[in-house]
């Protein structure tokens, strides 16, 4: 009886003996797991932790506290959530507040627990899209964002985070390389290595195109399609693009005749879209407001819907995934893994498999998914909860823009740093002219330059960020990421402590 | 301008995403939508989900977890008036040791403090304890499921071994990491029991194909299929597992969840630690469990764990890497886990109603087995095996061949043609067998136990009553059996 199933089918594969099975080891791991790097979490933050060991431990070191600007992670330094947020949850997760205490809680908090409770129970799965109030929420949202009509709600998915949309997009994109497949996605460098990492695991190809570093991290794209021409030349199926914008490391915000370009290379060379704009409210310019992908295709007058699938794309016809979270922007609600993502040009026959996709997790958690529709639809002027969360945005924000400057501007008075403003996002991705000595004593070690400098850094201060080559640079040359998320009142020590160690790095391989 | 196909369209989909399916939210839930947004009435009895049928959180769970989100309630005045003292203590506790709150990215393995209460659990139920580095906390048990399947399949050439009839994720997750599913057809007569020689079959007939089996999948207690395995079984298993060099997955996220005292909940992990040497050492054993089932039933949490025994360490790095990608897994997910396994103790001041509280689920899920399991027997063509544990039901029926013969004009499998017209005329949404796999030319359908007691007797008197009619439709007889009516 036939019981072994299988779609590829095993006949390609009959060169390789079956028999038992070696021990499951590192070397007979699956290879795209092992090829997988995520560097956000990789060997300066190991060295990081063991450090935070010692010093809990009582160990004296140089610094009484390490300060963790790695990773974008608002509230484990300090940042807090939002009052109204956190009342909501409570509200929703404990009925007996509701039934019982809802004298504890502004009206508003109330209402809208009531409003999500009735969508539906909190401990129960939700269709795998995610609730329907909520998706109706963020609809209107963005028709309100973007000052348009708003999309169908059915167009959105809810996630566990931004982070698996991305993957739910980039799985239905490339085809195995079992199969006969070469499938490519265009990915800006430096980029968030969630992008590499996935495309690997998924036996992708990364076909890499660079930002322009002394123009501000600008996208070109004649970048574009310089990148993808050679990716061709090579035998690549380029099916998609990523643009990350505000741009993570990078910080830097398209202009809307940049946007309009990018448009027209996706449409043109049948590329799928997709859109990182998780910092859309991380903005630190006041010249400048946040222009959505799917604001620039519809004020060109491409169309939100696929049509039937028989029907051939026409010359004006954009599919785009609009990726959103709440774990940045002034919410900062990372651990609770809320997001979502936004279909617009993709067919009826593909949101299926996507759906079909989801569905076998379920759904997302439930949690995420009700912060997903606060950060949407926050409390508007005239309710109760106003002036509370007004002045928690705001002050947030503004603390945000704060130290943005401090950093770049402390970060440009180093000898030998460049770095480019900070329009946008949480990050500055400082770019290092280090002494020759210093990068002979990285090749002895068998280390890259950067991240020798950031052990060196961790070692000495206690400050913890991520080497340029984690998020890709051009060849030769070296940066590192770091947030701008520690607290205003650490920021200048940090600057001091930063300072010092860069001048002393500096002197010690003058030679 | 000629027109060009979409990137992004039906065809250029992988065919792994193309073809794997997950049944409990198939074909027939799509049905089952449509007639809601018809507004007509559905009685959803396809996937184990109690709170969406009304079943009530613990108390003492919802209590903690309103303080962890909102510690400036914490600070309140009245908070001890509004919250028991263990309960406050718990969310100090957590607010301790998470001093970012929930809303801060923990470790990608999870909070340490919610792994090692995790670890702890281990130590009470089975003798044996754990380390935190061998505890990987999930968005629900289906997560690390995934992730460990990821690191095993390197393609078509490398199979698991499933049971079958089998929940539907690991199909599907198989499928799109383009690896193979070896079935091992578990044996229906008996009450769904392991056949050994089976096991034996199964693996041959791999190795025959060009196929290199690396692991195997047992459910315990089982979905769809509510066998509960004797320690007897589990020592088998272990054997069979460390003879074949598999990797065991222990899917145990019913353990709570026995009907029954001939055999209850053992777990894989606690046998064999128990067996002592090779296997104590050698077997490679991966443990899951989730807070989404047992009488806690806090699916839209998404809180579930893993746990690595006899691991390679480099290979749970490597796990650890992949979970790392994602960032973490979510908090309050995480949290409701830790008060799942560390719940109060005698003493503890919310403990009587807490004890209270799992009692009555539990022997209202238990009379509830009893009840659908005695219903289904009543009918004529239809046999079930006793749902031991577990949350669902998974009656055998065999149909008239004129039913049949109305399956294949309608161009339905006769399983999906029956729970259409289920649907169609109760409201009752069920998931055909054919979404679990079963052996050919035998038909099946699964429902879950959920629905309230209060509502069970008139479901199952609805069913009853389709299936009567629907035997006269296509047998032109009464088609019901002269057993006695099922009775709460």
């Amino acid at each position: 009886m036939e019981a072994i199933f299988s779609s590829i089918g095993l006949r390609r594969f009959l060169h390789r003996p079956a028999g038992r099975a070696p021990k499951w080891s590192k070397e007979t791991v699956n290879q795209d797991v092992l090829n997988a790097s995520y560097a956000v979490r990789g060997p300066v933050l190991d060295l990081a932790m063991k450090m935070e060991e010692r010093l809990r431990s009582g160990e004296s070191l140089p610094f009484k506290e390490m300060i963790y600007c790695n990773i974008g992670n608002p509230q484990s330094l300090q940042q807090k959530p939002l009052t109204f947020v956190r009342q909501v949850l409570s509200l929703v997760t404990n009925p007996l507040l509701l039934e019982k205490h809802s004298d504890l809680f502004p009206s508003d908090a109330v209402a809208r627990a009531q409003k999500y409770l009735g969508a539906h129970p909190m401990g129960a799965y939700s269709n795998s899209q995610g609730i329907k109030t909520v998706r109706e929420e963020v609809a209107a949202f963005i028709g309100k964002r973007d000052q348009t009509f708003s999309p169908d709600p059915d167009a959105i998915f809810l996630i566990n985070g931004a982070s698996e949309g991305v993957r739910y997009g980039l799985q239905s994109l490339l085809r195995p390389r079992l199969a006969g497949y070469h499938d490519g996605v265009l990915v800006p460098i430096p980029q968030y290595p969630l992008y590499s990492a996935l495309t690997t695991l998924l036996n992708g190809e990364l076909v890499p195109y660079y930002l322009r570093e002394e123009e501000g991290w600008t996208l070109e794209v004649g970048d574009l399609e310089e990148a993808l021409k050679q990716a061709r030349a090579r035998g690549v199926t380029v099916r998609g693009l990523v643009v990350i914008n505000p741009g993570n490391p990078t910080g830097q915000l398209l202009s809307r005749a940049n946007m309009e370009k990018i448009i027209e290379f996706c449409v043109r060379e049948n590329l799928v879209l997709m859109a990182d704009e998780v910092y859309q409210t991380n903005i630190y310019v006041d010249d400048r407001g946040f222009l959505s992908f799917r604001k620039v295709a519809v004020d060109m007058g491409l169309p939100p819907d696929a049509g039937p699938e028989e029907q051939g794309m026409n010359e004006k016809h954009l599919q785009l995934v609009s990726f959103h979270s709440v774990s940045k922007g002034f919410m900062g609600e990372c651990g609770l893994r809320g997001g979502y993502m936004e279909l617009f040009g993709i067919p009826p026959g593909v949101k299926a498999q996507l759906y079909k996709l989801a569905s076998i997790s379920l759904c997302s958690n439930t949690i995420g998914q009700v912060v997903t529709g606060l950060m949407v639809h926050p409390p508007e002027e005239g309710s109760p909860s106003f002036p509370t969360y007004e002045g928690e945005r705001t002050a947030t924000l503004t603390s945000l823009r704060r130290r943005a400057q401090k950093l770049t501007a402390g970060l440009g008075n180093l000898e030998g740093v460049s770095v480019q403003p900070s329009t946008g996002a949480m990050y500055s991705f400082p770019r290092l002219s280090l002494p020759p000595a210093f990068h002979a004593e990285a090749v002895k070690q068998g280390t890259k330059a950067d991240e020798l400098y950031c052990i060196r850094l961790v070692e000495a201060t206690g400050i913890v960020v991520v080497p340029g080559s984690g998020f890709g640079q051009v060849d030769g040359s070296w940066h590192f990421r770091t947030t701008f998320l520690p607290p205003e009142d650490k920021m200048d020590s940090v600057m001091e402590r930063l300072g010092k160690f860069h001048k002393e790095l500096l002197d010690a391989y003058r030679g | 301008m000629v027109a060009q196909p979409r990137v992004l369209n039906y065809d250029s989909l992988p065919d792994h995403v193309k073809h794997c399916e997950y049944a409990v939210r198939g074909e027939l839930y799509r049905a089952a939508t449509e007639r809601v947004a018809a507004g007509k009435e559905v009685i959803f009895t396809n996937v184990g989900n109690p709170h969406g049928l009304g079943q009530k959180p613990i108390t003492f769970i919802r209590q903690v977890f309103a303080l962890v989100s909102a510690p400036f309630l914490l600070e309140h005045p009245d908070v001890h008036r509004i919250f028991p003292r263990d309960v406050i203590a718990r969310a100090k506790a957590y607010m301790k040791a998470a001093p970012g709150g929930i809303g801060a990215y923990s470790d990608s393995k999870g909070l340490p403090i919610v792994r090692q209460e995790f670890a702890d659990f281990l130590q009470r139920r089975d003798g044996f304890g754990s380390d935190i580095d061998n505890i990987f906390l999930t968005n629900g048990a289906s997560e690390a499921v995934r992730l460990g399947l990821t690191a095993m399949l390197r393609g078509p050439q490398d199979g698991i071994l499933v049971p079958i009839p089998q929940y539907p994720l690991y199909s599907a997750a198989i499928e799109l990491l383009s690896g193979s599913m070896v079935g091992y057809y578990l044996h229906e007569e008996s009450g769904w029991s392991l056949d050994f020689e089976e096991l034996e079959r199964a693996v041959r007939d791999a190795k025959r194909q060009g196929v290199r089996v690396r692991g195997m999948v047992f459910i315990n207690p089982g979905n769809p299929t509510g066998q509960c395995l004797s320690r007897q079984d589990l020592e088998g298993l272990v054997k069979f597992a460390y003879k074949h060099k598999l990797v065991l997955m222990a899917d145990e996220v019913y353990q709570d969840n026995i009907y029954q005292t001939v055999r209850p909940f053992v777990s894989a992990r606690h046998v064999a630690l128990s067996m002592g040497a090779p296997y104590a050492q050698g077997l490679e054993l991966a443990t899951f469990h989730t807070a989404s089932k047992g009488v806690y039933g806090e699916c839209g949490f998404r809180g579930g764990v893993m746990e690595l025994l006899n691991f390679d360490e480099r290979v749970a790095d490597e796990l650890y890497k992949l979970a790392s990608i994602n960032l973490s897994p979510n908090v309050p997910g995480q949290v409701i886990l830790g008060l799942m396994v560390n719940g109060p103790r005698p003493g503890d001041e919310s403990y009587a109603q807490y004890a209270r509280e799992k009692q009555d689920l539990l022997d209202s899920l238990r009379r509830r087995a009893r009840a659908i399991t005695d219903a289904f027997n009543s009918c004529e063509g239809i046999v079930c095996q006793e749902t031991e544990g577990a949350m669902y039901s998974f009656p055998k029926i065999t149909l008239p061949p004129a039913a049949m013969a109305a399956a294949k004009a309608a161009g339905k499998s006769p399983d999906v043609f029956y729970c259409l017209k289920l649907l169609e005329t109760t409201g009752i949404s069920t998931v055909p067998g054919s979404g679990f796999k079963q052996r050919d030319g035998t038909f099946h359908f699964r429902t879950t136990i959920l629905p309230p007691e209060s509502k069970f007797q008139d479901i199952i008197q609805r069913f009853l009553a389709f299936h009567s009619a629907f035997m006269a439709e296509y047998k032109g007889s009464t088609g019901h059996g002269t057993g006695a009516r099922a009775r709460l």
